[in-house]
């Protein structure tokens, strides 16, 4: 971290930051702009329109589709229509569902929890896990454990997650029976305080541990070579002779800096890990926003379909845009440009 | 800078490349073989329901719970992860290649414009950009295939934009351009065939994730219901994950050594056509 840092007034430092967030924001609006497109031409592109579907479940006459649909603008041009949707979404009204009878926005806030605790219990679990096994790999490099953790992490790397998710199951839910394969809470049980949140985590070990293990693998292969890469840098040598011990090298000195392309690692992992959501919340039977976007797929419930898609992109869109902040404050020669 | 034929004989030395080049030499005979074997397709039902793999000789690796003989369903699962998993890394391979290098070759606000766009398309959950396309406009192999596509493109376009604004600078490059060459001969004729060895490394990996994500969407019921795929069969044998486990974990291991094979091969590219990155 010793770069030669000229002290600079501090009107000029604070213009590179302001316009690097700019940026950053003008691109969070493209990604979001971007998504709604993909979301619209998806509309268009899908067989028939939210009125024929719903005329499917029920009596609706020729007269009363026709109204139904002048009521949505749905038969407006199709520019008109993509204003109309623009117009909607720039006031967060995602539409409504017709299979919940619900605003969209509120079926996604009810599911939102979920997702989140999975979501962020699996950043912390593969990144401390994968780090460790990256860590322990690197200082003992080209030895029996370094080749085991190589070949767990190559294994884990090439496994989708709803094949972990299923070896889980038959191992420690229907085999061993230690842990519940589905649900949040158990069903019925009226737990408080503690018992519930204990009941909690038993049902999430599970579904974390099946969308963390691609992870984990990704970030011991990158730790792995990012510690090999410090520790030939001079100031883990100086570390050394200066007499500093040993686990303070590695875990203080070495470490610190290895960690930085991780960071990047952790942003990108945030966008998939709500793909995995899908699968591994359908495999548990969670009531997460992937799940829901799962039933809204089969109940062609497609505004909540691409309601959970526009939430999802959001909160992509947030976490990288913490990620580079983050990546700033952590590392001082990355410069603003 | 060494002979092709000496790339070869270098993968063919690189024991863990060999490895993999042999597991996916297997997983493309079967897929070749399939309908040698069954010719009346994976869908027949051939015997007794749940019959577990050794319990009668004539289904070596037993039957599901439709009495349908799992080894066809693994035969023609092959063919189905192979194709959709090459369609879509040689469709993002052309769409990543043709941004990427438009964008390396004139800096600028095109390649300004390419770069956030490619950002941006980046940033998007890809599986669940998948399931939506798929989900909406209907499953078949074709939208499977684009939906893996729309969002994997991106990775090639980073690589093959970096090469080109390397490369563009060469004296060589120059020199077409002194000689009257248009700028599409000079890519695709000088540029292009010096910046391949990334490209193929990353289409390994492509090829991989694509297989990932298509056994995702037919685990998820959202492949093509005409034909069978490994992911399907693990979708329809959760329910029997009790009674017979292995209905499902003989396609999983299907899949796992097939990416695992396609990882291996990459990682076996990588050290042969890229040497200095060696030593790490």
């Amino acid at each position: 971290m010793a770069d030669a840092a000229v002290p600079r007034p501090a009107a000029d430092r604070l213009r590179p930051a302001l316009r690097f967030l700019g940026r950053r924001l003008l691109q969070a609006l493209i990604v979001m702009l971007l998504v709604v497109l993909l979301n619209f031409s998806v509309l268009q592109l899908a067989p028939g329109d939210m009125i024929s579907v719903l005329s499917g479940s029920s009596d609706m006459t020729a007269e009363q589709m026709v109204s139904l649909r002048a009521q949505y603008g749905l038969d407006q041009p199709w520019l008109a229509r993509l204003g109309i949707y623009l117009f909607n979404l720039a006031q967060f009204d995602l539409g409504y569902s017709f299979r919940n009878a619900a605003p969209v926005a509120t079926v996604i806030a009810e599911r939102f929890p979920t997702t989140l605790i999975l979501v962020v219990a699996s950043v912390i679990v593969s990144l401390t896990v994968g780090t460790l096994m990256g860590v322990v790999a690197a200082r003992r490099a080209g030895s029996l454990a370094d080749l085991v953790l190589l070949a767990v992490a190559l294994v884990f790397y090439a496994t989708p997650s709803f094949v972990i998710a299923i070896v889980l199951i038959l191992t420690f839910g229907v085999t061993l029976g230690w842990l519940p394969i589905g649900g949040l809470v158990t069903v019925g049980a009226g737990l408080t305080g503690w018992a519930w949140l204990a009941d909690l985590v038993a049902h999430l070990i599970l579904p974390v541990i099946a969308l963390c293990t691609f992870y984990v693998a990704i970030y011991a292969r990158l730790a792995r070579a990012s510690m090999l890469e410090v520790s030939s840098l001079d100031y883990v040598r100086t570390a050394r002779a200066k007499g500093v011990p040993e686990w303070r090298v590695v875990y203080v000195h070495a470490l610190r800096n290895a960690l930085l392309p991780l960071v990047t690692m952790a942003g990108l992992q945030v966008s998939s890990l709500i793909g995995g959501a899908i699968l591994v919340e359908t495999v548990f039977g969670l009531p997460g926003m992937g799940r829901t976007a799962y039933d809204a797929i089969f109940e062609r419930d497609t505004n909540l379909l691409l309601g959970v898609m526009f939430v999802s992109a959001l909160c992509v869109v947030l976490v990288s845009l913490v990620v580079d902040l983050l990546y700033v404050l952590l590392d001082p020669r990355v410069s603003l440009e | 800078m060494m002979a092709r034929t000496s790339t070869l004989g270098r993968f063919l030395r690189h024991p863990m490349g060999l490895a993999g080049l042999a597991i996916l030499l297997v997983a493309v005979a079967m897929a070749a073989t399939a309908n040698i074997f069954f010719p009346d397709g994976p869908w027949k039902m051939a015997g007794r329901p749940i019959l577990w793999p050794g319990q009668n000789p004539d289904f070596p690796l037993g039957t599901d719970m439709m009495g349908r003989d799992l080894l066809a369903g693994l035969l023609y699962g092959a063919r189905v992860s192979l194709l959709v998993g090459l369609a879509a890394a040689v469709a993002s391979i052309v769409a990543g290649t043709v941004i990427g290098a438009i964008a390396g070759y004139y800096p600028g606000w095109i390649d300004d414009a390419l770069m956030r766009f490619t950002d941006a398309v980046q940033t998007i959950p890809s599986f669940l950009a998948a399931v939506v396309i798929v989900g909406v406009i209907g499953p078949s192999v074709t939208t499977v295939v684009l939906s893996i596509a729309v969002t994997s493109w991106p990775m090639i376009a980073r690589l093959v934009r970096a090469e080109f604004l390397r490369l563009r600078k060469y004296d060589f490059v120059h020199a077409c351009r002194i000689m009257g060459m248009s700028d599409a001969r000079i890519m695709l004729t000088q540029i292009l065939p010096n910046c391949l060895s990334p490209i193929i490394v990353a289409s390994s990996v492509l090829v991989a994730t694509a297989i990932i994500v298509e056994s995702g969407l037919s685990f998820l019921g959202l492949g093509d219901p005409n034909v069978i795929s490994w992911g399907a069969i693990i979708g329809a044998g959760r329910s029997a994950l009790r009674v017979a486990w292995y209905i499902t974990m003989l396609p999983s291991v299907a899949i796992v050594l097939t990416v695992l094979s396609l990882n291996l091969i990459g990682d076996a590219l990588n050290d042969v056509l890229n040497p200095r990155l060696r030593q790490r």
